[in-house]
């Protein structure tokens, strides 16, 4: 589903991602762990196409398509979605109008007619029940004086409403107390079938309990320096990065 | 005084004529707003005041005027059409600075009230409209109220008096029509006695494809714990100047919502004054501006907080496109004495092209010690973070931009104390900025 080809990023001159390969079949769920500033984010943000990043080698395609030359929409109704790491607060804009505007572009794309307001109405109501979203949300402006578990709660929502093929979830479980984290994996899990991938990004193997990974990677520096079952994971909870990076010969 | 001249001469002319086709209470203070007009000549920007927007460049061009009073062959009832139509509002229309008065709505109004064409007012109620007329818009301090006072003949009063509720919305809509450029000289009077309510909507329109100036004086009354909402939708076009001059006068624990917005124009100079004069008054003074291409729209405030305990709100959002101009100033006064006075002003705009241009400049000046007054300017982008999130849902640039410039102005929106007008003007702003309102029928063809 997902082919990623010594991809090079940087932004404002500096290299951050140094040739990452990546390849992700359908219903897949990779885990990328890694100390803090390896370029995990950065992966994400490539992928879904920030304008802040800037691709100066590789190959990334997606389903077929060269996924570089696609925009950031574009690349949301091919079937990529990220659930932020710190979803942005939209004062003014109610959820509802943002979720009729995504779901009828995407339906557009598609070549399908808009959803009437009933069927948009019962669509949200279906949805919101996945990940528990209070319907005093679900009229509120878009994230704004959300918590942060509701906040990481609408992301799954969002990633409901829009069935992507591919999820990249950053960080999904900073922040979030047991409970939530529970509600939001268990959401992820739902939304889960053979044809949908996943890649979850995460300090944490807590999340991992829930969210069981097919392929761990560890991205240190730019590359991915190790890839290995769910057991990886298990192990850097134990031991941290410090015995990977001493296996680099740092 | 190259500019004034022509207009010096004009009136030196023609008195006799304006006079005739006007009535006597407006043609009293005629002569001294003459003397003023001749020693103070149009604003320029060297006038602090009117730093932004040249007047005196404004008004050298050559604008027909139609002094000797030629019948408009036009039926508004018929020809228009408004953007803000369902309302239930009793409308009425004003043909460049003329009442129609030919086939008025068979609105009832309440016992007492007066409304329609201030020429007629000012013959019919000579004493009521002599005690009001041209006593709040100071001719010797404003050349354009100088230059309106001096040449103004006809325009539309609304009186209610002591305790009487208009229910109904009253809704104006001016029409600018003419088939040369034109320039047209109007006033509004309106008197609301103690206890008095009534709401207006004015709306503002260009017929025809030929340039346009108007100017227009409006002087309001508030008494005693009266309320009012003035709301003024400017849609004309591209070659229209306007000039409006405001002046409020509140007494004691009055209630007035002033909305200004301004949604198509050319160039616009709005001059807002109100004076609290009475203990418990306040005034929610709100504007918004959607300004593209090269317009230019310049919002002048002024809030005189002369006796304790009155609050004062203001509220300007501005969204400047292509290479568009917005100023907005926002003086606050808060007299000696004026203890226990509640004040606030917020101006945030923003500027989508880097060629576009906003001045905000909030001026508080305040002599007394137990107050609270805030204000605050901004002027920036929309956000990147916000338009990339949408664009991750798959939201395209284009509608992202869109959906958050709605969100920036419906702050404005929402303080509408009338839901029908702001269900209407949510959808109007909306197509305003996908760019489909210019194709209204009420509005010439933008170039």
């Amino acid at each position: 589903m997902l082919e990623v080809k010594d991809l090079h990023a940087s932004v404002n001159g500096k290299e951050i991602l140094k040739g990452i390969n990546l390849s992700i079949k359908k219903g897949e769920v990779h885990a990328i762990m890694g100390p803090n500033g390896s370029g995990k984010s950065t992966l994400s943000s490539v992928l879904v196409g920030h304008p802040s990043f800037e691709v100066t080698k590789g190959s990334v395609t997606f389903d077929g398509q060269n996924l570089l030359e696609l925009s950031p929409e574009d690349r949301s109704h091919a079937g990529l979605f990220l659930s932020f790491q710190y979803p942005v607060e939209i004062p003014g804009v109610s959820m509802v109008n943002f979720m009729r505007a995504a779901v009828n572009e995407k339906r557009k794309y598609e070549g399908k007619p808009a959803l009437t307001a009933s069927e948009f109405l019962k669509l949200m109501r279906e949805k919101r029940a996945v990940v528990e979203l209070d319907n005093k949300l679900a009229n509120r402006s878009v994230n704004e004086g959300f918590s942060g578990g509701e906040k990481k709660r609408n992301e799954i929502f969002q990633m409901a409403m829009l069935e992507p093929k591919l999820s990249i979830l950053d960080e999904t479980d900073s922040g979030l107390d047991i409970d939530a984290l529970r509600i939001v994996a268990e959401g992820v899990n739902k939304l889960k079938t053979p044809e949908t991938s996943c890649i979850v990004i995460t300090h944490y193997q807590r999340l991992l309990d829930y969210i069981k990974p097919d392929v761990v990677h560890v991205l240190y520096k730019g590359r991915i320096v190790k890839t290995a079952g769910p057991e990886l994971a298990l192990e850097i909870e134990k031991r941290g990065f410090d015995w990977i990076k001493k296996e680099l010969g740092e | 005084m190259k500019v004034e001249q022509q207009y010096i001469d004009l009136f030196s002319q023609c008195e006799a004529m304006i006079c005739r086709h006007s009535a006597e209470v407006m043609n009293a203070p005629r002569a001294m707003a003459f003397a003023d007009f001749e020693r103070l000549g149009f604003p320029t920007t060297k006038e602090e005041k009117y730093k932004y927007t040249d007047a005196a460049k404004l008004f050298e061009p050559d604008y027909g005027l139609n002094l000797n009073r030629l019948d408009i062959p036009v039926n508004p009832y018929e020809v228009f059409k408004c953007d803000v139509p369902n309302m239930s509002t009793a409308l009425y229309f004003v043909v460049n600075d003329a009442f129609y008065s030919k086939a008025l709505p068979k609105t009832p109004l309440p016992e007492g009230v007066l409304l329609g064409s201030l020429k007629d007012m000012a013959t019919q109620y000579p004493d009521l409209v002599k005690k009001y007329y041209g006593k709040l818009a100071d001719t010797s301090k404003d050349g354009i109220t100088a230059f309106n006072t001096t040449f103004a003949q006809d325009g539309f009063m609304l009186y209610v008096p002591k305790g009487v509720v208009v229910d109904k919305p009253i809704q104006l809509v001016n029409i600018l029509r003419a088939d040369v450029n034109f320039m047209v000289n109007r006033r509004l009077l309106v008197v609301l006695e103690e206890g008095a309510q009534a709401r207006m909507l004015v709306c503002d329109h260009a017929m025809d494809d030929v340039n346009f100036l108007s100017t227009q004086v409006v002087e309001v009354f508030v008494g005693d714990n009266a309320v009012f909402d003035f709301y003024e939708l400017e849609e004309t076009h591209n070659s229209t100047v306007r000039f409006s001059n405001m002046y409020v006068a509140q007494e004691a624990n009055s209630n007035v919502l002033l909305n200004g917005m301004t949604l198509h124009n050319g160039t616009t100079r709005n001059t807002t004054e109100v004076t609290l004069n009475g203990r418990g008054a306040e005034i929610n003074l709100c504007g918004m501006a959607i300004a593209d291409k090269n317009e230019h729209v310049d919002n002048h405030t002024s809030i005189d907080h002369k006796v304790s305990d009155c609050i004062s709100n203001e509220l300007f959002k501005y969204v400047l496109d292509d290479q568009s101009v917005g100023a907005f100033a926002g003086k606050v006064l808060v007299r000696p004495g004026a203890q226990h006075t509640a004040s606030q002003q917020t101006n945030r705009n923003i500027c989508a092209t880097r060629e576009a241009r906003m001045y905000t400049q909030p001026q508080l000046e305040i002599y007394a010690d137990d107050v609270k007054c805030s204000h605050g300017a901004t002027v920036g982008q929309l956000d990147e973070k916000a338009l990339f999130y949408m664009q991750q849902r798959g939201i395209s640039y284009k509608e992202a931009r869109l959906l958050l410039m709605f969100a920036f102005v419906n702050e404005v929106i929402d303080t509408i104390r009338m839901d029908a007008l702001k269900d209407r003007l949510h959808l109007l702003v909306e197509k305003r900025f996908r760019g489909e309102l210019n194709k209204c029928q009420g509005c010439a063809i933008c170039k």
